[in-house]
C-alpha cells in the first residue's frame, strides 16, 4: 500500500525534485516522493512548511517552479479537473444550492450541456443518485437545508460528499476537520475511512493533529526544512523529512458513526 | 442592563422611527404658521392645506391647457425614462460586471477603462449627449446610463471577484467548464449584489433624471419641478419632492423584498438596512 522505492516502476502518484517558490522565498525545495495507488497519506508538519502548498500543487491551482508532477504516468493537467477532489478546511460547498442541489450539481455538469441544467427523467436520475449520497453521508434530513443553515460538520460532510460524486481517483483534503468539535471530528474521520474503503481512492490529508495523522494514514509523511539559517529564516525551502509507512487507520478512529447518532447530534 | 443590549420591541421600534418624522413636520407646521402670521400671502412655506390642495389638482383635475392630469403625465414619464435608463445601466452591469469578475483577460482589458470612465462627471457629459443624441428621451436616458452604470458595473465585479476562491476551485473539480461555472455559480450568486447594485443605482438616477428633465423636457417631475419654480410655487414642488421621495423609497423596498423572495439564500445572516 505506502510507496515504491527509488529506481523502481513509476508509481501512482510520482513527484520528482519537486520545487516551489514565491518570488525569492523559496517554499518547498527537492520534495521528490511516490505514493501506489489506494493509500491513505497524511502530511504533517510545522505551519508555514509548504504542506498546503504541495496539496495545492497536486491539485493543479499552483504551477510548480521546478521538478514534476505526475499521476498514472502522465503529467498533472495545470489546472484543476474531476480526477482530483478536494475538501477545504473551510466549507466550499455552494452557498446559493441547497444540500440537494450541492448533489445533484456534479450530475447536472456532467450531463447538462453548457448550461449545466438537467431536464425530465434525465433530472429525475440525477436526483436519485443525490439523495443516495445523501443518504450516505447522514444528511437526508436536511435536503432543502441551505449550507448555512447546517452545522460544521453538517457542511464538511456535504462538502466531502459532493467531492466524490464525480469519482476523483485523488482526494486531496486540507485541515478538513480542524475546526470541528471532537465528538464530530471523529465522526467525520470514520466516515471518510469508510468512504476510502468503498471506493480505494487514493487520499492525501492535510492535517495539524499528529494524532489524527498516525490513526488514520497509511503513511505518514512529514515536512520540515532541513536547513537553516538563523539570519535569514526564509532561505530555504521545507521538504519531506520522515516518511513513514502506518498500518492504516486503527480501530478507534474507525468507530462506525451510525445515521442514528450523527441525527442526534445534529438535532442540536 | 447596558444600552447596547436594549432592543425595541416592535411598536416601540415603529414608534422610535416615527420620532424624526413627526419633529420635521412639527417644525414646519409651526415655521409656516409664523410667517403666515406675519403675511398670508407668504409663498415660501405654504400650509399644509394648500400643499393638499395644489397635490389634488395636479392629480385630479385635467390641465386647462393641454387636458392632461400632469401629475400622473409626469410620473409615467420620468419613471419610463428611469426604468429605460436603469435597464441599459443592468444590463452592461451584467455582461462588463461578469467578463470583468470572472475572466483575468476581461478584468485585463475593461477594469481599467471602466475605472477611468466612472471618473466622469456625468453631469458634463449631458451637453454632449444633448449635441450628439438630440433632446429628445435618448439623452435623458443616456445620462442615466452614463450616471449609473461604471459604479453598477464596479459593484458586481467585485461580488464577482469577492467569492471565496474554493468555490471556484470546486467547480473546477467537479468538471465545470467556463461556461458552466458560470451559469451554475457565479451568476446565481451574481444576481442579489446587482439588485443591490440597482437599488445604489437609484440614488444617483434621480439626481440624473431630474437634472435632464430640468434643462430640457416637456413633461416629467423634475421637468414640472423647475417649470413652476419660476412662480415660487412651493405649493407644487413640495409635494412632488415628497411624491419623488415616496416613489423612490417603494422601488428600494420593492426590490429588497424582491431580493428577499428570490434569493432566500443570499439573507440567510446579518442584519440589512
Amino acid at each position: 500500500m505506502t510507496g515504491t522505492a527509488a529506481g523502481a516502476a513509476p508509481a501512482f502518484v510520482e513527484v520528482k525534485r519537486l520545487a516551489v517558490t514565491y518570488g525569492d522565498a523559496p517554499i518547498l525545495e527537492g520534495v521528490s516522493v511516490g505514493v501506489a495507488e489506494g493509500a491513505l497519506v497524511t502530511i504533517v508538519g510545522a505551519s508555514g512548511c509548504g504542506k498546503s502548498t504541495f496539496l495545492r500543487i497536486l491539485l493543479g491551482q499552483e504551477r510548480p517552479t521546478g521538478g514534476t508532477v505526475a499521476i498514472d504516468g502522465a503529467p498533472i493537467a495545470p489546472e484543476p479537473d474531476p480526477n482530483r477532489g478536494i475538501v477545504f478546511q473551510k466549507s466550499s460547498v455552494f452557498p446559493h444550492l441547497t444540500v440537494r442541489g450541492n448533489l445533484m450539481l456534479p450530475f447536472e455538469i456532467a450531463g447538462g450541456g453548457p448550461l449545466a441544467r438537467l431536464f425530465g427523467a434525465r433530472r429525475r436520475a440525477a436526483r436519485q443518485k443525490a439523495d443516495a449520497m445523501m443518504e450516505r453521508i447522514g444528511l437526508a434530513h436536511a435536503a432543502d437545508r441551505y449550507p448555512a443553515q447546517l452545522s460544521g460538520g453538517m457542511q464538511q460532510r456535504l462538502a466531502l460528499g459532493q467531492a466524490l460524486l464525480p469519482r476523483p481517483k485523488i482526494l486531496l483534503l486540507d485541515e478538513p476537520f480542524g475546526a470541528l468539535d471532537p465528538g464530530t471530528r471523529r465522526e467525520m474521520q470514520a466516515l471518510l475511512v469508510e468512504l476510502w474503503r468503498e471506493t480505494g481512492m487514493t487520499v492525501f490529508m492535510v492535517t495539524h493533529d499528529i494524532q489524527e495523522a498516525f490513526d488514520l494514514g497509511t503513511r505518514i509523511l512529514v515536512f520540515d526544512k532541513i536547513r537553516h539559517d538563523p539570519q535569514h529564516p526564509h532561505a530555504y525551502g521545507a521538504t519531506i523529512t520522515y516518511d513513514i509507512p502506518l498500518k492504516g487507520p486503527v480501530a478507534e478512529a474507525l468507530r462506525p458513526a451510525t445515521p442514528a447518532n450523527l441525527n442526534v447530534k445534529d438535532a442540536f | 442592563m447596558r444600552l447596547i443590549n436594549q432592543r425595541p420591541g416592535r411598536v416601540g421600534a415603529i414608534l422610535l422611527g416615527a420620532i424624526p418624522f413627526a419633529l420635521a413636520l412639527a417644525a414646519y407646521v409651526v415655521g409656516s404658521a409664523v410667517r403666515r402670521a406675519e403675511n398670508p400671502q407668504d409663498k415660501l412655506l405654504p400650509s399644509l392645506e394648500a400643499m393638499g390642495t395644489a397635490f389634488a389638482r395636479m392629480a385630479f383635475e385635467a390641465d386647462r391647457r393641454s387636458g392632461d392630469y400632469l401629475l400622473w403625465v409626469d410620473t409615467a414619464a420620468s419613471l419610463e425614462r428611469l426604468a429605460h435608463g436603469m435597464l441599459i445601466a443592468a444590463g452592461l452591469a451584467i455582461v462588463v460586471g461578469a467578463l470583468i469578475g470572472i475572466l483575468p483577460v476581461g478584468r485585463a482589458l475593461l477594469s481599467p477603462f471602466v475605472s477611468a470612465f466612472s471618473l466622469i462627471p456625468p453631469i458634463t457629459v449631458l451637453p454632449i449627449l444633448f449635441i450628439v443624441l438630440g433632446l429628445g428621451e435618448a439623452a435623458k436616458v443616456g445620462l442615466i446610463v452614463v450616471g449609473t452604470a461604471p459604479l453598477m458595473i464596479r459593484a458586481v465585479a467585485q461580488s464577482v471577484l469577492d467569492l471565496p476562491r474554493e468555490e471556484i476551485i470546486r467547480a473546477q473539480t467537479l468538471g465545470a467548464s467556463t461556461m458552466q461555472l458560470t451559469a451554475r455559480v457565479v451568476l446565481p450568486q451574481m444576481w442579489p449584489h446587482l439588485v443591490r447594485a440597482i437599488r445604489m443605482g437609484l440614488v444617483p438616477a434621480w439626481i440624473f433624471l431630474v437634472s435632464a428633465e430640468a434643462i430640457a423636457a416637456t413633461e416629467g417631475l423634475g421637468y414640472r419641478i423647475f417649470l413652476v419654480r419660476r412662480y415660487l410655487a412651493m405649493d407644487v414642488i413640495i409635494p412632488y419632492v415628497l411624491w419623488i421621495t415616496l416613489i423612490a423609497y417603494v422601488l428600494d423596498r420593492a426590490l429588497a423584498l424582491a431580493s428577499r423572495r428570490l434569493f432566500p439564500w443570499a439573507h440567510l445572516s446579518g442584519d440589512a438596512l
